[in-house]
């Protein structure tokens, strides 16, 4: 097999306790590789170290041991400073309110990436926003809008194409569909499931919801208390779950038929 | 009650007028911003508008009331009420703008600079802003004036330093908050620099925030700089100045001619409460907004 | 006798700018909860979901003006008098919400939490309170009851809280228990979990539920009915089995499609456009612009609800698309 897109080799992050609190192990060993193209998701519930795990690869958070590795060139790990990818790996977040700078239009907000990373001509950069803001299936005049006049998702696919503008190999989606309404999140889920097809670019998926990870990824990896406890093809796993965990997590997903059940969360 | 305390009165009277919702014209908003315009323009122009030369006296007219000659009266020296006032306009105004300009900007910029690294350097610049802001800035001005002198800048320096802390903390928080916003990662991720995030997004939000209480504080400023020179350790004679005429004219009063303390009073206070409910009004709007 | 009566209300908020025109949050909700009955209320937001409940509570701001009819046990509730109100907030009803952080006082044990509402309302002393609290905990399945009581609400996980949240609202027995949205802040097990305990404990004390969500999947799990809202209006009312099987409008029928499926890989099917709010809505049917099957009657006239059978359903077109319809959730 080629080298991977992404190695992340025995990742590990301790958060130092508070006072007379103990020290938090958030990550505890995560390893695993994404190839060029690939779409990998890390499922998992809040506190199973997820974020944190995407957030060390993306370069918002120092490692305590163990090292990322893009392309074989060490981004991130033990005694590597912030925010060394450079703009190869962006990041789309969760919260659609939160996301973009309330006091800049859309079309600024993109332009201003274009002109720091690609010191292009004005008109060329325009030309852009408009082929990105389409990318994302939005209307050229949205560029003049600022975000507050954009409802959830259009504030969601003007961050999804902030990320593209700077053609990263890798894009971080932290929980991106989780705060929308279902119709919504449907067509912002389609949306990233075209772009990968146009685009030739890989996601790291980081998300609770399974039904979404299914959709989304090729290969999964589900995380409880900051061990991969399990890790293979997406439909493998949420077929045939190995692991009592996985099981469990499967379970709790209300579907026709489901009774909620109180054993569920007892692990 | 001193002159600091009636003066301070009617910004609670300021706080108790309650801010409209946003959205529309708001008649006080405007009254008070056309009130502080207005004198800004008079500390521009007012001293070329002088009908007498400051200094001149007439001792037989000495403590009159108005009249078609003098309009506002004379004072204790038989000089000109309206002209002093207008000349005093001049310092009246200058000294809490230069406060407020310098005093913001330094906050503003000791803020963000705390808010954005972060972690000790941020507790460190927080600690000692939380010290700097127990000293009460007329103490400071006193203090400076004995060892430093009179005059215009020595009192104008020690209020700027003082007043600093206070537009430094609420902008902090508003900082802090600001750079905790995802958009903020999303744009350390893309590559741009702390100097363009800083000034270019997480200034750009905050500004309207420091703006507002900037013109707080001008109305603060006003009365400090004027309880200075009341102190007669401000501008000193023959200049003229609000602060210092509340004091000169006071002699008077008991003789019944209360026609320059009332004046420059009453020029005080009104610029007080217009700039202190612009400010409140200001920082209303922007937390309706946000 | 029914629980509760809703029968169409309305809700207008008067503008907060003086010449501003009233905006309508609740357009038509018409639903009824039997005792013992667990009723859904599905819907996106600004569906006006949380404004029912409010309604209801008679929470509103006091700028709302509420047409149509609200009864509680026959008795209308926007004209009960101030000690009946009191009456029914602390001991008929009582209210899960979503974020138990938010809603309990972070610096009060849990103990205190718990009895404060019944001992303020006089129903019982302190240590009767505290005793009833205990057996409740246990009831739901919190063990060394005794030590949660004094401990505060920083201690407990999000899933323990929202079971405290749980007792607090049966403990003064009440007759209908509202539940906005009181799973979403949590992970998929401890929902699981807080639903079950939810379920079980309103079953065992014939209480009426009503339950808000966004989540049609888990309302139609764990309801006898449900009500879909959509822009302040009920679209569609029936028994929550038959609706999650067959829906009959349109737009139930797209929130199903639009649902990934956790067993398949089938692209889910967005519905264009946003969820819109009741005063956005113009003329017609407020779903026209999102509508697939909308037709000129639909964008120029408003669709009564029609009830035929066990269903209610607010669509000019709901006997001709039918089948359709049907066809779209076995596919």
């Amino acid at each position: 097999m080629s080298e991977p897109l992404l190695r992340v080799a025995n990742l590990r992050k301790v958060f130092p306790g508070q006072g007379t609190a103990d020290d938090l192990v958030a990550v505890d060993g995560v390893s695993f590789d994404l190839q060029q193209g690939e779409s990998v998701a890390i499922v998992g519930e809040s506190g199973s170290g997820k974020t944190t795990t995407a957030r060390i690869i993306a370069g918002l958070e120092t490692a305590t041991d163990g090292e990322v590795l893009l392309d074989g060139k060490t981004v991130a790990g033990r005694g590597i400073g912030l925010l060394r990818a450079g703009r190869d790996i962006q990041m789309v977040f969760q919260d659609p309110f939160g996301s973009l700078d309330p006091r800049q239009r859309v079309g600024a907000a993109i332009e201003e990436l274009l002109a720091v990373r690609f010191r292009q001509p004005k008109a060329e950069r325009r030309a852009r926003v408009a082929e990105l803001l389409e990318q994302v299936g939005l209307d050229e005049q949205h560029a003049g809008e600022y975000p507050r006049s954009l409802s959830g998702g259009q504030r969601q696919r003007v961050a999804i194409a902030r990320a593209l503008a700077l053609q990263p190999r890798l894009l971080i989606l932290d929980e991106a569909v989780a705060a929308l309404d279902v119709s919504v999140q449907a067509q912002v889920l389609n949306l990233l499931i075209d772009l990968r097809e146009q685009l030739d670019i890989s996601y790291l998926f980081v998300s609770h919801d399974l039904a979404v990870v299914r959709q989304i990824s090729d290969r999964c990896l589900v995380m409880n208390e900051g061990v991969v406890v399990e890790a293979g093809t997406t439909a493998d796993i949420l077929d045939h779950p190995g692991q009592p965990y996985t099981q469990q997590l499967l379970a709790a997903v209300p579907r026709p038929g489901w009774v909620p059940s109180r054993r569920a969360a007892t692990a | 009650m001193s002159l600091e305390q009636l003066t301070r009165l009617p910004l609670l009277a300021g706080r108790l007028v309650r801010p409209r919702r946003r959205g529309h014209a708001d008649p006080v908003l405007i009254g008070c911003g056309l009130i502080c315009a207005g004198l800004l323009a008079l500390a521009l122009i007012g001293p070329v508008l002088t009908p007498y030369p400051l200094d001149q006296t007439d001792i037989l007219n000495a403590s009159q009331g108005p009249s078609a000659e003098h309009l506002l009266g004379t004072d204790s020296l038989g000089r000109d009420l309206l002209s002093r006032l207008l000349a005093g306009a001049r310092p009246s105004i200058t000294a809490p703008a230069v406060i407020v300009l310098a005093s913001t900007t330094l906050g503003v910029i000791v803020a963000v600079f705390a808010a954005w690294r972060g972690g000790r350097v941020d507790r460190v610049i927080s600690r000692m802003l939380d010290v700097m802001f127990t000293v009460p800035g007329l103490l400071v001005a006193v203090i400076a004036a004995a060892i430093l002198g009179t005059g215009f800048w020595v009192p104008v320096a020690a209020l700027t330093v003082t007043y600093m802390p206070y537009i430094a903390r609420i902008v902090h928080s508003a900082a802090i908050r600001e750079c905790r916003l995802p958009y903020v990662e999303a744009c350390q991720l893309a590559g741009l620099s702390s100097w363009r995030i800083c000034t270019r997004h997480i200034l750009r939000n905050i500004a309207p925030l420091a703006v507002a209480q900037a013109t707080l504080a001008f109305a603060w400023a006003l009365m400090d700089f004027g309880a200075i020179s009341f102190l007669g350790l401000g501008l000193q004679p023959p200049a003229a100045e609000w602060g210092s005429m509340v004091n000169e004219g006071r002699a008077d009063l008991l003789t019944g001619a209360i026609w320059e303390s009332m004046t420059a009073g009453v020029l005080i206070v009104l610029a007080a409460v217009s700039f202190n409910i612009l400010g409140e009004r200001l920082a209303a709007r922007i937390g309706d907004g946000s | 006798m029914n629980l509760l009566d809703i029968e169409h209300l309305r809700v207008d908020l008067r503008s907060r700018e003086r010449r501003g025109a009233p905006r309508t949050v609740i357009h038509d909700v018409s639903l009824t909860i039997a005792p013992g009955e667990a009723v859904g209320v599905v819907g996106e937001s600004g569906s006006g979901k949380s404004m029912t409940v409010k309604a209801v509570m008679r929470l509103l701001p006091r700028r709302a003006t509420v047409g149509g009819t609200l009864e509680f046990r026959g008795t209308s509730i926007p004209a009960m008098p101030g000690r009946d109100l009191a009456r029914f907030r602390s001991q008929l009803v009582s209210m899960i919400y979503q974020d138990p952080r938010a809603h309990i006082n972070p610096l009060r044990t849990i103990g205190d939490f718990l009895i404060e509402g019944v001992v303020a309302s006089g129903q019982m002393n302190r240590a009767e309170a505290l005793e009833a609290a205990c057996t409740l905990l246990r009831d739901v399945g919190v063990n060394d009851p005794q030590r949660r009581l004094s401990q505060y609400p920083h201690q407990l996980s999000g899933g323990l809280l929202q079971r405290m949240m749980i007792v607090m609202a049966l403990l003064p027995s009440p007759e209908l228990v509202l539940a906005d949205e009181p799973t979403t802040a949590l992970d998929v097990t401890v929902q699981s979990e807080v639903m079950a305990i939810l379920t079980e404990q309103i079953r065992e004390r014939s209480v009426g539920l009503l339950f808000i969500t966004h989540d049609l999947d888990l309302a139609a799990a764990v309801t006898d009915s449900l009500a879909v809202m959509h822009a302040g209006t009920v679209v569609e009312r029936g028994p929550s089995a038959d609706i999650y099987a067959a829906p009959r409008h349109p737009y139930t029928a797209a929130l199903l499609a639009s649902r990934p499926s956790p067993t398949s890989v089938a692209r889910p099917v967005s519905i264009p456009g946003r969820p819109v709010s009741a005063f956005e809505a113009g003329e017609g049917c407020a779903f026209a612009s999102r509508c697939p099957y909308a037709i000129g009657q639909c964008r120029t006239e408003r669709p009564e609800p029609r009830t035929a059978g066990t269903r209610t359903v607010a669509c000019h077109r709901s006997d001709e698309l039918e089948a359709v319809l049907a066809e779209g959730v076995r596919a």
